[in-house]
């Protein structure tokens, strides 16, 4: 894709400790179009998160990146210094953090931290700074009274639309979002995500969105990744993965979520626990876990298979697919 | 706010197949906060629910339902500020000794939310364990509260059961610690669990394994268990009966199969609606943004009326009374549960 917005390339992320470099993100590769809607799903320990980290720059030591680009409107941003990044950073791309409850500071108002924000990027005017701020409260549809709210003021749910608008101060062209809705309660998840993709239609702006709970894209996502210690298991469509999903481990998400809907069927989950990703079993990484495992996948490590449109990391379809490693 | 009439409903005291091992009536805590001014919280009001033996009750609602208030309720965390809980046949309000409140501790013990933080991380599993059983079951011996501790794990799956009592927390995932959680509940042989959110923080693929575990537990153990969570779905698959809660207040309950297929009250169709599914065309407006529940000085009317899509008049001025529905399936709602008697 000649017109991505963003391309990750063969993006890996070491954990230095003292004994083995933990992999926590091992040769991720993806594309993003303007506009598009990409949900990354794993467990914990999946390196979702520093995948996502990776892709923003924030990551700190003992993280750090050894291989790949992160390339941004043409521009590689694992080579730029701080002061170059900080030009880019909130401007072209936003960052919506896990926990809102914490994430905005305590002892300022909501206005104040929106100023903040804007001064910092080279807004002086107190009065673009105020209308902008009106505007983007309003955008997602917080009375803009609540410019003058503390954190502890609002609920859960206006805390992280708050984050929201923050992140959509200067219209960037893309959002990155860790899990921004697992703190609240169902009802407020959900009518969230639709806030979300609502605006999302309206702006334009391309979404990055990891989450632990798969069925929570399901609705939203044009494409989905799906990691397992830390790479990319699956890749496609999201309508196809959850229609027909490939990889074993997709299959074992998707039959550990009990549905409220048809005959109540049992379900046996994933067996076992995720691997320690500083002692990463040999062959394929799940090996230890799937039901459909061979002999061969405990000497052989999968690559990841391109068949049509869509991508898995799985030896049983090998021969489907052509190999884009 | 007046005594609720909730006891006084054809709900209650309509004779139920199976002996309850839990009963409350009219339970009710209110909490004081806002120094001077004098405001009440009415985390749980009138709230009378039962558990027979050998079932699993779900006891859904989200943030500020009061439904971990309930809970704590359960365990003798918090004294309630009225109403009365009944354990086997006994008001908990009796006991007096300690003894008598540890007894009823052991039979009724709780599984916490997070398996991170509710095991000392400094001692071996086989060492907190073996503590629990000595205070818990003083006529054990030292080898039988081993064998007990064996025997326990190996039910929970932890296999072999010898090597996790050596273990430290920190070796073991959040799937197995939460095991152990369950493990050491068991060992008591207790009549009920009380298990408040035991599986929210683990991954999914981990969760449903827990979930059987406690229908297992039901089925070859015997006992009973309440089961506390926001995730409705999760409530079908694993329990035998529902009770929904909002705002303090209980607005629904039923077989899980019933309440889920046939809900009538408003609060329970809007959760229903939002739980994510894959399989399901999505139908929620971004109109409902979750608020929470308004708790401090309700007064009278029903509490969901703010956010209510049927709400008229009387919503805001009567509490609507629990109403029998169809075969032990009672809804608390003015509009959707139209009383039959009253």
């Amino acid at each position: 894709m000649a017109d991505a917005i963003l391309e990750v390339r063969e993006l890996s992320v070491e954990y230095l400790t003292r004994g083995e470099p933990a992999h926590a993100v091992e040769k991720v590769s993806f594309d993003l179009s303007p506009g598009e809607f990409l949900g990354i799903v794993g467990e914990s320990g999946c390196g979702k998160s520093t995948l996502l980290f990776a892709i923003a720059q924030l990551l700190s030591p003992p993280a750090q990146i050894s291989a790949g680009e992160v390339v941004f409107k043409g521009r590689n941003m694992v080579q730029m210094t701080d002061r170059q990044l900080r030009t880019v950073r909130w401007k072209d791309y936003s960052v919506v953090m896990q926990s809102a409850m914490n994430a905005l500071n305590p002892v300022k108002s909501i206005a104040a931290q929106f100023g903040d924000a804007m001064e910092a990027h080279g807004t002086r005017s107190k009065v673009t700074i105020a209308a902008r701020s009106r505007e983007v409260l309003a955008l997602v549809g917080i009375d803009p009274v609540h410019l003058e709210s503390f954190p502890h003021q609002l609920s859960g749910g206006m805390r992280q639309r708050a984050m929201i608008a923050m992140a959509l101060l200067f219209s960037p062209e893309l959002v990155v979002m860790d899990e921004p809705t697992s703190a609240l309660d169902v009802v407020a998840q959900r009518s969230l995500m639709v806030q979300i993709k609502e605006l999302q239609r309206e702006l334009g702006f391309a979404i990055i969105f990891v989450t632990h709970d798969m069925s929570l894209v399901s609705h939203f996502s044009d494409r989905l990744v799906v990691m397992y210690a830390g790479q990319v298991a699956e890749l496609g469509p999201t309508a196809e993965v959850f229609d027909d999903p490939l990889h074993p481990y997709t299959i074992g998400l998707l039959e550990a979520f009990p549905s409220i809907h048809g005959p109540k069927v049992h379900l046996e989950g994933v067996p076992g626990s995720p691997p320690d990703l500083s002692a990463l079993p040999s062959g394929c990484h799940f090996h230890p876990r799937c039901a459909k495992a061979m002999p061969l996948c405990s000497s052989v490590e999968p690559a990841l298979y391109t068949i049509g449109d869509r991508h898995v990391r799985c030896l049983l379809h090998q021969g489907d697919g052509t190999c884009s490693e | 706010m007046t005594e609720s009439p909730v006891t006084e409903s054809p709900a209650a005291g309509n004779p139920v197949a199976g002996t309850a091992v839990l009963e409350t009536k009219a339970l009710t805590k209110h909490f004081r906060i806002g120094g001077m001014r004098g405001h009440t919280l009415h985390a749980v009001d009138a709230f009378s629910m039962r558990i027979d033996e050998r079932e699993i009750v779900a006891l859904v609602g989200e943030s500020g339902s009061g439904k971990s208030t309930v809970a704590r309720l359960l365990a003798m965390v918090f004294r309630p500020t009225g109403g009365e809980i009944t354990f086997r046949g006994r008001p908990l309000g009796e006991l007096r000794s300690r003894r008598e409140v540890l007894a009823y501790r052991s039979q009724v013990p709780m599984v916490f939310q997070d398996p991170f933080s509710s095991l000392n991380p400094s001692h071996t599993i086989g060492h907190v364990m073996l503590r629990g059983l000595k205070l818990h079951r003083p006529e054990l011996n030292r080898t039988e509260r081993q064998a007990e501790a064996e025997q326990v794990l190996e039910a929970v799956g932890l296999v072999p059961a010898r090597q996790a009592l050596a273990k430290y927390p920190y070796e073991m995932s959040g799937g197995q610690r939460q095991r152990v959680g369950f493990a050491q509940a068991l060992s008591y042989r207790p009549k009920l669990v009380l298990a408040d959110e035991p599986v929210s923080m683990l991954d999914v693929s981990i969760r449903v394994g827990l979930l059987n575990l406690m229908a297992r537990l039901r089925d070859e153990q015997g006992v009973s268990l309440l089961y506390i969570t926001h995730d409705i779905a999760s409530a079908r698959y694993v329990s035998d009966r529902v009770v929904v809660m909002y705002g303090g207040h209980l607005v629904e309950q039923g077989p899980s199969e019933e309440v889920l297929h046939n809900p009538v009250h408003p609060y329970t169709k809007l959760l229903l609606s939002a739980v994510p599914d894959p399989r399901a065309r999505i139908s929620i407006s971004s109109a409902d943004i979750g608020e929470p529940p308004r708790v401090v000085d309700p007064g009278e009317g029903c509490r969901f009326r703010w956010r209510c899509p049927v709400a008229v008049d009387v919503c805001s001025h009567v509490t609507p009374v629990l109403t029998r529905c169809s075969p032990a399936h009672d809804a608390a709602c003015h509009v959707a549960a139209a009383p039959a008697g009253s």
